[in-house]
Protein backbone atom coordinates (compact mmCIF):
# COMPACT_ATOMS: atom_id res chain seq x y z
CA UNK A 1 0.00 0.00 0.00
CA UNK A 2 2.83 2.55 1.01
CA UNK A 3 4.76 1.41 -1.64
CA UNK A 4 1.93 2.24 -4.74
CA UNK A 5 1.50 5.44 -3.03
CA UNK A 6 5.31 6.43 -3.48
CA UNK A 7 5.24 5.04 -6.93
CA UNK A 8 2.22 7.52 -7.76
CA UNK A 9 4.02 10.27 -6.30
CA UNK A 10 6.72 9.67 -8.03
CA UNK A 11 5.19 10.87 -11.21
CA UNK A 12 5.17 14.46 -9.99
CA UNK A 13 8.83 14.14 -10.19
CA UNK A 14 10.79 15.56 -13.00
CA UNK A 15 12.03 13.01 -15.49
CA UNK A 16 15.38 15.08 -16.13
CA UNK A 17 15.49 17.75 -13.09
CA UNK A 18 16.17 21.20 -14.86
CA UNK A 19 17.74 23.80 -12.08
CA UNK A 20 16.56 27.04 -15.02
CA UNK A 21 12.92 25.83 -14.49
CA UNK A 22 12.81 24.56 -10.84
CA UNK A 23 14.13 28.33 -10.32
CA UNK A 24 12.49 30.48 -12.34
CA UNK A 25 8.98 28.78 -11.46
CA UNK A 26 10.10 29.04 -7.73
CA UNK A 27 11.16 32.13 -7.47
CA UNK A 28 8.44 34.25 -9.87
CA UNK A 29 5.20 32.26 -7.74
CA UNK A 30 7.39 33.81 -4.49
CA UNK A 31 7.25 37.26 -5.84
CA UNK A 32 4.21 37.04 -6.52
CA UNK A 33 2.77 35.32 -3.59
CA UNK A 34 4.74 38.41 -1.90
CA UNK A 35 3.20 41.06 -4.35
CA UNK A 36 0.05 39.77 -3.19
CA UNK A 37 0.22 40.37 0.41
CA UNK A 38 2.51 43.88 -0.34
CA UNK A 39 -1.10 44.79 -2.49
CA UNK A 40 -3.48 43.46 -0.01
CA UNK A 41 -1.61 45.45 2.72
CA UNK A 42 -1.58 48.41 0.35
CA UNK A 43 -5.70 48.26 -0.09
CA UNK A 44 -5.32 47.34 -3.57
CA UNK A 45 -5.31 43.44 -3.80
CA UNK A 46 -5.73 41.68 -6.66
CA UNK A 47 -8.63 39.59 -7.81
CA UNK A 48 -8.65 35.94 -6.50
CA UNK A 49 -9.57 34.71 -10.14
CA UNK A 50 -6.97 37.01 -11.48
CA UNK A 51 -4.32 35.44 -9.27
CA UNK A 52 -6.02 31.60 -9.51
CA UNK A 53 -5.21 32.05 -13.73
CA UNK A 54 -1.62 33.22 -12.78
CA UNK A 55 -0.68 30.24 -10.39
CA UNK A 56 -2.40 27.57 -12.72
CA UNK A 57 -0.50 28.65 -16.03
CA UNK A 58 2.45 28.32 -14.38
CA UNK A 59 1.59 25.09 -12.61
CA UNK A 60 0.65 23.58 -16.05
CA UNK A 61 3.78 24.41 -17.56
CA UNK A 62 5.55 22.98 -15.05
CA UNK A 63 3.85 20.17 -14.90
CA UNK A 64 4.03 19.48 -18.62
CA UNK A 65 7.94 20.43 -18.71
CA UNK A 66 8.93 18.88 -15.04
CA UNK A 67 6.85 16.05 -13.82
CA UNK A 68 5.80 12.43 -15.24
CA UNK A 69 4.44 14.23 -18.35
CA UNK A 70 7.82 14.98 -19.60
CA UNK A 71 8.73 11.97 -20.09
CA UNK A 72 5.42 10.62 -21.84
CA UNK A 73 5.99 13.64 -24.36
CA UNK A 74 9.23 12.04 -25.43
CA UNK A 75 7.38 8.82 -26.38
CA UNK A 76 4.17 9.75 -27.35
CA UNK A 77 3.45 11.95 -30.17
CA UNK A 78 -0.18 13.23 -29.24
CA UNK A 79 1.14 13.74 -25.62
CA UNK A 80 4.03 15.69 -26.86
CA UNK A 81 1.59 17.83 -28.88
CA UNK A 82 -0.79 17.85 -25.47
CA UNK A 83 2.42 19.65 -23.91
CA UNK A 84 3.25 22.14 -26.86
CA UNK A 85 -0.96 22.92 -26.13
CA UNK A 86 0.19 23.71 -22.80
CA UNK A 87 3.59 25.38 -23.43
CA UNK A 88 2.57 27.57 -26.38
CA UNK A 89 -1.35 28.44 -25.96
CA UNK A 90 -3.17 27.65 -22.45
CA UNK A 91 -0.08 28.22 -20.15
CA UNK A 92 0.84 31.06 -21.74
CA UNK A 93 -2.29 32.76 -22.20
CA UNK A 94 -3.79 32.27 -18.27
CA UNK A 95 -0.10 34.00 -17.60
CA UNK A 96 -1.21 37.06 -19.67
CA UNK A 97 -4.57 37.23 -18.96
CA UNK A 98 -3.69 37.21 -15.44
CA UNK A 99 -1.81 40.60 -15.91
CA UNK A 100 0.94 39.86 -13.11
CA UNK A 101 2.87 42.33 -13.79
CA UNK A 102 1.77 44.34 -11.07
CA UNK A 103 1.82 41.87 -8.43
CA UNK A 104 5.24 40.77 -9.14
CA UNK A 105 6.37 44.39 -9.13
CA UNK A 106 5.70 44.37 -5.69
CA UNK A 107 6.21 41.26 -4.57
CA UNK A 108 10.08 42.64 -5.07
CA UNK A 109 11.73 43.61 -1.69
CA UNK A 110 12.81 47.43 -1.82
CA UNK A 111 15.75 47.14 -0.61
CA UNK A 112 16.48 45.15 -3.79
CA UNK A 113 14.78 47.09 -5.96
CA UNK A 114 17.56 49.81 -6.46
CA UNK A 115 20.54 47.32 -7.24
CA UNK A 116 18.35 45.90 -9.80
CA UNK A 117 17.89 48.66 -12.41
CA UNK A 118 19.32 47.34 -15.67
CA UNK A 119 22.18 48.48 -17.53
CA UNK A 120 21.17 51.31 -20.59
CA UNK A 121 23.78 48.55 -22.27
CA UNK A 122 22.05 45.86 -21.76
CA UNK A 123 18.27 47.17 -21.80
CA UNK A 124 18.77 49.34 -24.84
CA UNK A 125 19.14 46.32 -27.39
CA UNK A 126 16.94 43.66 -25.47
CA UNK A 127 14.44 46.66 -26.02
CA UNK A 128 15.15 46.51 -29.17
CA UNK A 129 15.39 43.03 -29.98
CA UNK A 130 11.73 43.23 -28.53
CA UNK A 131 10.69 45.54 -30.41
CA UNK A 132 11.56 43.66 -33.73
CA UNK A 133 9.78 40.17 -31.96
CA UNK A 134 6.72 41.59 -31.39
CA UNK A 135 6.85 43.48 -35.01
CA UNK A 136 2.90 42.92 -36.38
CA UNK A 137 4.25 40.59 -39.36
CA UNK A 138 7.27 39.31 -37.55
CA UNK A 139 5.38 37.72 -34.38
CA UNK A 140 2.42 35.79 -36.12
CA UNK A 141 5.26 34.52 -38.27
CA UNK A 142 7.25 33.02 -36.19
CA UNK A 143 4.06 31.51 -33.54
CA UNK A 144 3.19 29.67 -36.83
CA UNK A 145 6.30 29.12 -37.91
CA UNK A 146 7.71 27.20 -34.94
CA UNK A 147 4.39 25.24 -35.21
CA UNK A 148 5.81 24.15 -38.42
CA UNK A 149 9.65 24.10 -37.99
CA UNK A 150 9.50 21.41 -34.69
CA UNK A 151 6.64 19.31 -36.58
CA UNK A 152 8.84 19.07 -39.32
CA UNK A 153 9.52 15.46 -39.67
CA UNK A 154 13.74 15.77 -40.11
CA UNK A 155 13.47 18.18 -37.64
CA UNK A 156 10.99 16.71 -35.28
CA UNK A 157 13.47 13.49 -35.16
CA UNK A 158 16.85 15.29 -34.33
CA UNK A 159 14.50 17.09 -31.69
CA UNK A 160 13.52 13.70 -29.91
CA UNK A 161 16.90 12.19 -29.91
CA UNK A 162 18.86 15.30 -28.94
CA UNK A 163 18.59 16.14 -24.92
CA UNK A 164 19.95 19.60 -26.27
CA UNK A 165 17.73 20.15 -28.85
CA UNK A 166 14.17 19.07 -26.96
CA UNK A 167 15.14 21.73 -24.41
CA UNK A 168 15.58 24.32 -27.11
CA UNK A 169 12.29 22.83 -28.81
CA UNK A 170 9.83 23.50 -25.65
CA UNK A 171 12.14 26.89 -24.27
CA UNK A 172 11.47 28.25 -27.74
CA UNK A 173 7.56 27.28 -27.75
CA UNK A 174 7.24 28.77 -24.12
CA UNK A 175 8.78 31.97 -24.72
CA UNK A 176 6.87 32.41 -28.37
CA UNK A 177 4.04 31.66 -26.73
CA UNK A 178 4.37 34.30 -23.63
CA UNK A 179 5.63 37.09 -26.48
CA UNK A 180 2.67 36.24 -28.84
CA UNK A 181 -0.31 36.09 -26.48
CA UNK A 182 0.84 39.10 -24.75
CA UNK A 183 1.13 41.08 -27.86
CA UNK A 184 -2.38 39.69 -28.38
CA UNK A 185 -4.33 39.68 -25.40
CA UNK A 186 -2.21 42.68 -23.04
CA UNK A 187 -4.66 46.35 -23.04
CA UNK A 188 -3.21 48.69 -25.69
CA UNK A 189 -2.64 51.53 -23.04
CA UNK A 190 0.07 49.10 -21.31
CA UNK A 191 2.04 47.43 -24.15
CA UNK A 192 4.57 50.82 -24.76
CA UNK A 193 6.04 50.98 -27.65
CA UNK A 194 5.22 47.21 -29.03
CA UNK A 195 1.35 48.38 -28.73
CA UNK A 196 -1.07 46.38 -31.62
CA UNK A 197 -4.07 48.17 -32.41
CA UNK A 198 -7.16 45.67 -31.61
CA UNK A 199 -8.27 44.96 -35.15
CA UNK A 200 -4.75 44.19 -36.63
CA UNK A 201 -5.06 41.63 -33.55
CA UNK A 202 -8.61 40.25 -34.64
CA UNK A 203 -6.93 39.89 -38.31
CA UNK A 204 -3.69 38.41 -36.32
CA UNK A 205 -5.77 36.12 -34.69
CA UNK A 206 -8.13 34.72 -37.55
CA UNK A 207 -4.88 34.43 -39.55
CA UNK A 208 -2.91 32.45 -37.34
CA UNK A 209 -5.77 30.02 -36.77
CA UNK A 210 -5.31 28.85 -40.56
CA UNK A 211 -2.13 27.43 -41.04
CA UNK A 212 -2.93 25.45 -37.84
CA UNK A 213 -6.32 24.14 -39.13
CA UNK A 214 -4.40 22.71 -42.54
CA UNK A 215 -1.72 21.01 -40.51
CA UNK A 216 -3.70 19.60 -37.74
CA UNK A 217 -5.80 18.54 -40.47
CA UNK A 218 -2.77 16.97 -42.90
CA UNK A 219 -1.11 14.95 -39.62
CA UNK A 220 -4.48 13.97 -38.64
CA UNK A 221 -5.95 12.55 -41.94
CA UNK A 222 -2.16 11.33 -43.22
CA UNK A 223 -2.37 7.70 -43.72
CA UNK A 224 1.50 6.89 -43.19
CA UNK A 225 3.22 7.63 -39.89
CA UNK A 226 4.83 11.11 -40.31
CA UNK A 227 7.18 10.45 -37.34
CA UNK A 228 8.89 7.48 -36.93
CA UNK A 229 10.60 8.31 -33.76
CA UNK A 230 8.36 7.32 -31.36
CA UNK A 231 8.72 3.49 -33.32
CA UNK A 232 12.45 4.05 -32.85
CA UNK A 233 12.91 5.28 -29.48
CA UNK A 234 9.91 3.42 -28.64
CA UNK A 235 6.23 4.37 -27.13
CA UNK A 236 5.21 4.84 -23.79
CA UNK A 237 2.40 2.48 -24.09
CA UNK A 238 1.10 0.08 -26.78
CA UNK A 239 -0.82 2.21 -28.75
CA UNK A 240 -0.85 2.23 -33.05
CA UNK A 241 1.36 4.67 -34.40
CA UNK A 242 -1.60 5.91 -36.73
CA UNK A 243 -4.30 6.19 -33.95
CA UNK A 244 -1.04 7.64 -31.99
CA UNK A 245 -0.82 10.64 -34.82
CA UNK A 246 -4.69 11.55 -35.27
CA UNK A 247 -4.99 12.23 -31.78
CA UNK A 248 -1.73 14.19 -31.75
CA UNK A 249 -3.09 15.69 -35.29
CA UNK A 250 -6.60 16.83 -33.97
CA UNK A 251 -4.68 18.51 -30.79
CA UNK A 252 -3.03 20.73 -32.89
CA UNK A 253 -6.28 20.98 -35.15
CA UNK A 254 -8.65 22.12 -32.79
CA UNK A 255 -7.83 23.43 -29.66
CA UNK A 256 -4.82 25.11 -30.73
CA UNK A 257 -7.23 26.92 -33.70
CA UNK A 258 -9.60 27.59 -30.82
CA UNK A 259 -7.29 29.10 -29.04
CA UNK A 260 -7.46 31.90 -31.52
CA UNK A 261 -11.40 32.38 -30.65
CA UNK A 262 -11.01 32.91 -27.01
CA UNK A 263 -7.90 35.55 -28.56
CA UNK A 264 -11.11 37.25 -30.33
CA UNK A 265 -13.44 37.08 -26.99
CA UNK A 266 -10.85 38.69 -25.19
CA UNK A 267 -9.77 41.70 -27.91
CA UNK A 268 -13.43 42.14 -28.37
CA UNK A 269 -13.88 42.31 -24.52
CA UNK A 270 -11.07 44.79 -24.50
CA UNK A 271 -12.58 47.36 -27.43
CA UNK A 272 -15.60 47.79 -25.62
CA UNK A 273 -13.76 49.01 -22.10
CA UNK A 274 -10.81 50.53 -23.86
CA UNK A 275 -11.22 54.02 -22.29
CA UNK A 276 -10.39 56.09 -25.78
CA UNK A 277 -12.75 53.57 -27.73
CA UNK A 278 -15.01 54.71 -24.92
CA UNK A 279 -14.45 58.40 -25.29
CA UNK A 280 -14.40 58.29 -28.96
CA UNK A 281 -18.28 56.49 -29.08
CA UNK A 282 -18.86 59.62 -26.35
CA UNK A 283 -18.09 62.07 -28.91
CA UNK A 284 -20.11 60.66 -31.23
CA UNK A 285 -23.29 59.89 -29.02
CA UNK A 286 -22.69 62.64 -26.33
CA UNK A 287 -26.67 62.05 -25.34
CA UNK A 288 -26.74 59.22 -24.43
CA UNK A 289 -23.74 58.79 -21.91
CA UNK A 290 -25.14 58.84 -18.59
CA UNK A 291 -24.30 61.70 -16.24
CA UNK A 292 -21.43 59.22 -14.15
CA UNK A 293 -19.74 57.96 -16.44
CA UNK A 294 -17.30 59.99 -17.34
CA UNK A 295 -15.84 59.78 -13.97
CA UNK A 296 -15.76 56.33 -13.94
CA UNK A 297 -14.19 55.89 -17.29
CA UNK A 298 -10.89 58.78 -16.46
CA UNK B 1 12.25 54.20 -27.88
CA UNK B 2 15.31 55.16 -26.53
CA UNK B 3 17.07 52.68 -28.60
CA UNK B 4 15.87 53.82 -31.88
CA UNK B 5 16.70 57.61 -31.64
CA UNK B 6 20.12 56.67 -30.05
CA UNK B 7 22.56 57.84 -32.49
CA UNK B 8 25.22 54.99 -32.29
CA UNK B 9 23.02 52.30 -31.24
CA UNK B 10 21.44 51.66 -34.26
CA UNK B 11 25.00 51.06 -35.61
CA UNK B 12 26.21 49.25 -33.47
CA UNK B 13 23.20 46.47 -33.31
CA UNK B 14 23.44 46.60 -37.40
CA UNK B 15 26.74 45.70 -37.05
CA UNK B 16 26.24 43.36 -34.56
CA UNK B 17 23.31 41.98 -36.71
CA UNK B 18 25.48 41.94 -39.84
CA UNK B 19 28.30 39.53 -37.93
CA UNK B 20 25.29 37.52 -36.98
CA UNK B 21 23.94 37.18 -40.10
CA UNK B 22 27.79 36.14 -41.07
CA UNK B 23 27.93 33.37 -39.01
CA UNK B 24 24.60 31.93 -39.65
CA UNK B 25 25.69 31.79 -43.61
CA UNK B 26 29.12 30.89 -42.75
CA UNK B 27 27.73 27.56 -40.92
CA UNK B 28 24.85 27.14 -43.31
CA UNK B 29 27.69 26.97 -46.44
CA UNK B 30 29.63 24.77 -44.42
CA UNK B 31 27.08 22.36 -43.68
CA UNK B 32 26.35 22.51 -47.62
CA UNK B 33 30.08 21.54 -48.16
CA UNK B 34 30.95 18.70 -46.22
CA UNK B 35 30.81 16.38 -49.42
CA UNK B 36 31.17 12.98 -47.90
CA UNK B 37 28.51 10.99 -49.42
CA UNK B 38 25.78 10.35 -46.79
CA UNK B 39 25.51 6.97 -44.50
CA UNK B 40 22.55 4.37 -45.78
CA UNK B 41 22.14 3.98 -41.71
CA UNK B 42 20.62 7.29 -40.25
CA UNK B 43 23.71 9.66 -39.31
CA UNK B 44 23.57 11.03 -35.59
CA UNK B 45 26.80 12.46 -35.32
CA UNK B 46 26.50 15.20 -32.79
CA UNK B 47 23.16 14.04 -31.81
CA UNK B 48 23.47 11.29 -28.85
CA UNK B 49 25.21 11.38 -25.81
CA UNK B 50 28.90 9.01 -25.47
CA UNK B 51 28.76 5.60 -24.95
CA UNK B 52 28.55 5.24 -21.04
CA UNK B 53 26.76 2.66 -19.44
CA UNK B 54 27.22 0.71 -15.49
CA UNK B 55 25.95 -3.17 -16.08
CA UNK B 56 26.45 -7.07 -15.20
CA UNK B 57 27.23 -8.86 -18.33
CA UNK B 58 26.10 -12.15 -19.03
CA UNK B 59 29.29 -14.06 -17.38
CA UNK B 60 28.40 -12.19 -14.29
CA UNK B 61 31.10 -9.26 -14.61
CA UNK B 62 30.29 -5.55 -13.52
CA UNK B 63 31.30 -3.69 -17.02
CA UNK B 64 31.52 -0.07 -18.35
CA UNK B 65 32.04 2.10 -21.78
CA UNK B 66 35.27 1.96 -20.87
CA UNK B 67 35.51 -2.10 -21.20
CA UNK B 68 34.76 -1.53 -25.19
CA UNK B 69 36.69 1.60 -25.98
CA UNK B 70 38.37 0.29 -28.30
CA UNK B 71 35.84 -1.71 -30.21
CA UNK B 72 33.04 -0.76 -32.45
CA UNK B 73 30.24 -0.38 -30.62
CA UNK B 74 26.40 -1.42 -31.55
CA UNK B 75 23.77 -1.15 -28.21
CA UNK B 76 20.46 -2.57 -28.44
CA UNK B 77 17.86 -2.86 -26.32
CA UNK B 78 15.62 -5.92 -26.33
CA UNK B 79 14.67 -9.18 -24.52
CA UNK B 80 15.43 -12.74 -24.81
CA UNK B 81 11.15 -13.92 -25.09
CA UNK B 82 10.93 -11.30 -27.60
CA UNK B 83 8.94 -13.15 -30.46
CA UNK B 84 9.92 -11.19 -33.53
CA UNK B 85 11.58 -7.91 -33.41
CA UNK B 86 14.77 -8.93 -31.34
CA UNK B 87 15.33 -12.36 -33.13
CA UNK B 88 15.05 -10.22 -36.55
CA UNK B 89 17.72 -7.91 -35.69
CA UNK B 90 20.05 -9.38 -34.25
CA UNK B 91 19.85 -12.03 -37.06
CA UNK B 92 21.05 -8.86 -39.23
CA UNK B 93 23.49 -7.61 -37.13
CA UNK B 94 24.70 -11.44 -37.11
CA UNK B 95 24.46 -11.38 -41.34
CA UNK B 96 26.14 -7.99 -41.41
CA UNK B 97 29.52 -9.22 -39.07
CA UNK B 98 29.28 -11.81 -41.63
CA UNK B 99 29.95 -9.90 -44.85
CA UNK B 100 32.28 -7.87 -42.47
CA UNK B 101 34.74 -11.08 -42.15
CA UNK B 102 37.64 -10.25 -40.13
CA UNK B 103 36.95 -6.90 -39.54
CA UNK B 104 33.86 -7.87 -37.75
CA UNK B 105 36.24 -9.11 -34.70
CA UNK B 106 36.60 -5.10 -33.72
CA UNK B 107 32.90 -4.68 -33.69
CA UNK B 108 30.75 -5.80 -30.29
CA UNK B 109 26.82 -5.95 -30.41
CA UNK B 110 26.01 -5.14 -26.61
CA UNK B 111 22.70 -6.47 -26.13
CA UNK B 112 20.71 -5.07 -23.12
CA UNK B 113 17.58 -6.82 -21.64
CA UNK B 114 15.08 -4.19 -20.79
CA UNK B 115 13.30 -7.85 -19.08
CA UNK B 116 15.72 -8.29 -16.27
CA UNK B 117 13.26 -10.36 -14.42
CA UNK B 118 13.07 -13.17 -16.99
CA UNK B 119 16.94 -12.73 -18.31
CA UNK B 120 19.00 -13.89 -15.89
CA UNK B 121 22.89 -13.59 -16.98
CA UNK B 122 22.54 -17.33 -17.49
CA UNK B 123 19.66 -16.97 -20.09
CA UNK B 124 21.19 -13.64 -21.50
CA UNK B 125 24.47 -15.94 -22.45
CA UNK B 126 22.64 -18.76 -23.72
CA UNK B 127 20.67 -16.35 -26.09
CA UNK B 128 23.36 -13.86 -27.05
CA UNK B 129 26.08 -17.29 -28.26
CA UNK B 130 23.10 -18.36 -30.94
CA UNK B 131 24.47 -15.26 -32.77
CA UNK B 132 28.09 -14.94 -32.70
CA UNK B 133 31.42 -14.55 -30.40
CA UNK B 134 30.54 -10.49 -30.89
CA UNK B 135 27.21 -10.69 -29.13
CA UNK B 136 27.96 -9.81 -25.39
CA UNK B 137 24.23 -9.71 -23.02
CA UNK B 138 24.23 -7.61 -20.61
CA UNK B 139 21.84 -6.68 -17.87
CA UNK B 140 20.94 -4.00 -14.94
CA UNK B 141 19.11 -3.20 -12.16
CA UNK B 142 15.76 -0.87 -12.36
CA UNK B 143 18.06 2.15 -11.69
CA UNK B 144 20.70 1.31 -13.95
CA UNK B 145 18.08 0.56 -16.99
CA UNK B 146 16.39 3.55 -16.18
CA UNK B 147 19.36 6.03 -16.46
CA UNK B 148 20.19 4.10 -19.54
CA UNK B 149 16.94 4.89 -21.06
CA UNK B 150 17.01 8.84 -20.47
CA UNK B 151 20.45 8.78 -21.55
CA UNK B 152 19.83 7.39 -25.17
CA UNK B 153 15.89 8.49 -24.64
CA UNK B 154 14.11 5.42 -25.57
CA UNK B 155 11.09 3.58 -23.68
CA UNK B 156 10.00 0.19 -23.24
CA UNK B 157 6.97 -0.51 -21.23
CA UNK B 158 5.58 -4.08 -19.94
CA UNK B 159 1.95 -5.44 -21.47
CA UNK B 160 0.03 -7.68 -19.29
CA UNK B 161 0.62 -10.97 -18.50
CA UNK B 162 -1.45 -13.77 -20.14
CA UNK B 163 -2.99 -16.63 -17.82
CA UNK B 164 0.81 -18.26 -17.79
CA UNK B 165 2.32 -15.30 -16.39
CA UNK B 166 3.95 -15.03 -19.91
CA UNK B 167 3.88 -10.58 -21.32
CA UNK B 168 5.96 -8.84 -24.00
CA UNK B 169 7.76 -6.01 -23.32
CA UNK B 170 7.28 -3.41 -25.88
CA UNK B 171 10.44 -1.50 -26.76
CA UNK B 172 12.62 0.66 -28.88
CA UNK B 173 13.58 -0.63 -32.20
CA UNK B 174 16.79 1.35 -32.84
CA UNK B 175 20.53 -0.22 -32.87
CA UNK B 176 22.92 2.83 -31.96
CA UNK B 177 26.15 2.93 -33.35
CA UNK B 178 29.46 4.47 -31.43
CA UNK B 179 32.54 4.29 -32.83
CA UNK B 180 35.76 3.01 -31.67
CA UNK B 181 36.18 6.60 -29.21
CA UNK B 182 32.63 6.21 -27.49
CA UNK B 183 30.66 9.04 -30.05
CA UNK B 184 27.48 8.21 -31.48
CA UNK B 185 27.77 7.95 -34.99
CA UNK B 186 24.40 6.04 -36.38
CA UNK B 187 21.33 4.78 -36.00
CA UNK B 188 20.14 1.20 -37.55
CA UNK B 189 16.29 1.25 -38.41
CA UNK B 190 14.67 -1.85 -38.48
CA UNK B 191 14.11 -1.61 -42.77
CA UNK B 192 18.53 -1.05 -42.73
CA UNK B 193 19.23 -4.67 -44.23
CA UNK B 194 22.32 -6.55 -43.86
CA UNK B 195 25.13 -4.97 -46.19
CA UNK B 196 24.18 -1.41 -45.32
CA UNK B 197 25.00 -2.15 -41.85
CA UNK B 198 28.58 -4.05 -42.88
CA UNK B 199 28.84 -0.66 -45.38
CA UNK B 200 28.56 1.49 -42.98
CA UNK B 201 30.58 -0.23 -40.52
CA UNK B 202 33.48 -0.60 -42.61
CA UNK B 203 33.15 2.97 -43.41
CA UNK B 204 33.37 3.37 -39.58
CA UNK B 205 36.36 1.15 -39.02
CA UNK B 206 38.24 2.87 -41.68
CA UNK B 207 38.03 6.18 -40.48
CA UNK B 208 38.81 5.39 -37.21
Amino acid sequence: MSSAFVTDLSYLLPWQFSPTIFLICAVTVTLYVQGLIVLRRGGAPVGFWRAFTFILGIVLNYAVLQTYIDFLSQHMFWIHRFQHLILHHIGPVLVVLARPGRALRAGIPVRLRATLRIPASIGRPVRLLFRIIQHPLLAPTLFVGLIFFWLTPSIHFTAMIDTRRYLLMNWSMLADGLLFWWLMLEPRQSQGGAAMGYGTRLVVLSLVAVPQLLLGAYITLHGTPLYDVYAICGRAWAISPLDDQQIGGLLTWIPAAMMSLVGILVVLYHILHDPEGTAARRRGRPAQVPRTAPARIV
Amino acid sequence: MTAISSPEAPHGTARWLARAAAIALASLLGACARNDPPFALKDVRGLIAPLEFNLTDQDNRVVTAADYRHDLVLLYFGYTQCPDECPTTLATLARALHILGPEASQVRVLFVTVDPQRDTTAVLKRYVDNFGPEFIGLRGNRAELTDLSKRYRIAYHYEKPDRYGNYEVDHSSAVFVFDKDGRARLLALSDNTAQQVATDLRRLLASS
